[in-house]
């Protein structure tokens, strides 16, 4: 066993199936920890991710919105901007439904920070963008369909 | 070594109002180069914005992040002069500090 091996295999004790497709080389060990240690980030479905977030029961709210383009030509950076107008933000996520992992943030948004924020994503092809957000303890979710011509992950 | 993180921070009325671009290719491990072989992930997980102690803002990232990361966001508290500290940490464990004055 090459040494390379040997400090994969030690990097991926513990982590079962994560560990286990590190030391198959198809994740990197850092990848398998942050993984781990990440819920929901390693999802491979819209369900799935806001399920490990706890979110399955999120509900539609007219007071988050979520802005997105109606057709992004440039798919590798379209930019999406969330607002949370419910009392007691402090967590928001935005996940893509149709990339291979589709939780693509997660921010923070501690006492004294607005519940809002703007950043730009990857879209592997044309798919709904997902805000959700936790406010007092519940998750509410829109949603806004984003038509991709070039995609942005190729 | 990572190149500087380009913020602005600008306080107007009690609101700082934060803009900022992360120089980072935020591999997604979807690619492939000219050769057909798979790119490897290499993308930002973690970002903090600290106001002197007080984190402002955490944002946890996967691969689907564009390439050098935007992020526009506004918090309360803080005064022209006074400093933030950014910090991020990617999937190799590297890691970048940079801090800025308010403006």
């Amino acid at each position: 066993m090459d040494q390379k091996r040997r400090q994969l295999l030690h990097a991926a004790g513990g982590l079962g199936v994560l560990g286990l497709l590190a030391t198959a080389g198809l994740i990197s060990p850092a990848q398998a920890r942050a993984a781990a240690a990440r819920p929901g980030f390693d999802a491979r479905e819209l369900n799935a991710a806001l399920a490990a977030l706890g979110a399955q029961d999120a509900g539609a709210s007219s007071d988050l919105s979520l802005t997105a383009p109606d057709i992004a030509e440039v798919a590798n950076a379209v930019s999406v901007e969330v607002k949370s107008r419910l009392p007691g933000t402090d967590r928001i996520a935005i996940l893509v439904e149709k990339n291979p992992f589709p939780l693509a943030a997660v921010f923070s948004i501690p006492e004294g920070t607005q519940p809002e924020v703007i950043t730009r994503l990857k879209m592997a092809q044309s798919a709904d963008v997902v805000a959700l957000v936790r406010a007092n303890g519940r998750f509410h979710i829109a949603r806004k369909a984003v038509i991709v011509t070039i995609s942005g992950c190729g | 070594m990572a190149n500087p993180m380009r913020i602005r921070a600008d306080v107007r009325d009690g609101v700082t109002d934060v803009r900022m671009q992360i120089p980072h290719p935020m591999e997604s491990g979807q690619r492939k180069d000219d050769k057909g072989a798979i790119i490897p992930a290499h993308f930002i997980t973690q970002l903090e914005i600290r106001h002197g102690e007080r984190l402002v803002f955490g944002a946890e990232f996967g691969p689907s992040v564009s390439a050098n990361p935007f992020l526009r966001f506004r918090f309360k508290g803080a005064a022209a002069g006074d400093r933030l500290v950014a910090r991020w940490v990617d999937s190799r464990g590297e890691s970048r500090s940079d801090e800025v004055a308010i403006t």
